[in-house]
């Protein structure tokens, strides 16, 4: 009894409980339900870029515009992380294991005023986010799901990852970000739906 | 291969909810490629934000239409930024 009473204290003042021990519940927003597949939405044709013709840009408000070919995207330092998802067509998906390269280790220090960004993708998406919701250890460039190459139905090669935002946000297929002064709507956001996208807070819908 | 791609006339009811005409019968230029087309021969990708209707020659996004609750209110978000034109036949 002592030690069960032990352990409770040492994992209640440590306050180390993790993730995946805490109830799934209070892992669900507002409004969204818990699904085991992943389902996959489509807005147009499924983009299939070789890799060989496939790059990674950042352009706009930067001193010098940054540009990666597939195998020297590769080379960069990545990361493996798990996180739930939350899309705003209400399923959310718990511990989904991604492996990509942090947005900082893209932008790398670089110089820049810009206080937005725009991620413009292969077949013509975009999704707007302020810089500070992409820097700071909250976004990725994600190539591999599960431990295997990112499928095309889940945006492969490669798709921005921003965990803490509804999946929209996350763009499918990336193939940069553009730096910019002023903020603009992207694709969802331009019929309707919420600027920011934050689940917890239930941003749904403009006026939200 | 993309299973949520269906044809124009898919987007019949909706379109119908929003304009007084059979809009399948409508005819689209695109705004990208210039092609023309009957809306019920373009394609149609039933996204679960929103409906969007493509030019069946070169993929751009024609109609954009999302039907939401923005605000608690039930409202339509229509975007005809794709298209040069509608040209919509009178009921007869
Ligand atoms: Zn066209």
């Amino acid at each position: 009894m002592g030690s069960v009473m032990g352990r409770f204290f040492s994992r209640g003042f440590r306050g180390r409980r993790r993730p995946r021990e805490q109830a799934e519940s209070d892992r669900v927003p507002p409004g969204q339900y818990l699904v085991d597949g992943f389902p996959v939405l489509s807005a147009g044709p499924t983009p299939r870029t070789p890799l060989d013709r496939w790059d990674f840009s950042i352009v706009g408000e930067i001193d010098a515009p940054k540009r990666w070919t597939w195998g020297e995207f590769r080379e960069l330092p990545s990361e493996t992380f798990t996180r739930d998802i939350h899309c705003v067509t209400k399923w959310s998906k718990l511990d989904t294991t991604w492996e990509g390269v942090s947005v900082d280790t893209l932008l790398g220090g670089a110089e820049t005023a810009a206080g937005y960004v725009t991620a413009f993708c292969d077949g013509g998406y975009t999704t707007n986010l302020p810089l500070e919701e992409v820097t700071g250890g909250k976004a990725w460039l994600a190539f591999a799901y599960d431990g295997e190459p990112l499928e095309p139905e889940h945006g492969g090669p490669a798709r921005l990852l921003v965990p803490h935002l509804y999946l929209w946000k996350s763009a499918k297929w990336v193939r940069g970000l553009r730096l910019m002064n002023g903020d603009e709507p992207g694709f969802w956001e331009s019929l309707g739906y919420h600027n920011e996208g934050d689940p917890w807070r239930e941003q749904r819908y403009r006026g939200d | 291969m993309d299973e949520q791609r269906l044809d124009g006339n898919a987007v019949g009811g909706l379109l119908g909810e929003i304009f007084p005409f059979e809009m399948t019968s409508a005819e689209t230029a695109c705004a990208g490629c210039g092609a023309t087309s009957g809306v019920g021969a373009a394609m149609v990708y039933a996204h679960g934000m929103g409906t969007i209707v493509r030019c069946a020659s070169c993929d751009n996004a024609l109609i954009r239409i999302a039907r939401h609750n923005g605000g608690g209110m039930g409202q339509y978000w229509l975007d005809l930024r794709g298209v040069a034109y509608l040209k919509i036949e009178e009921a007869t």
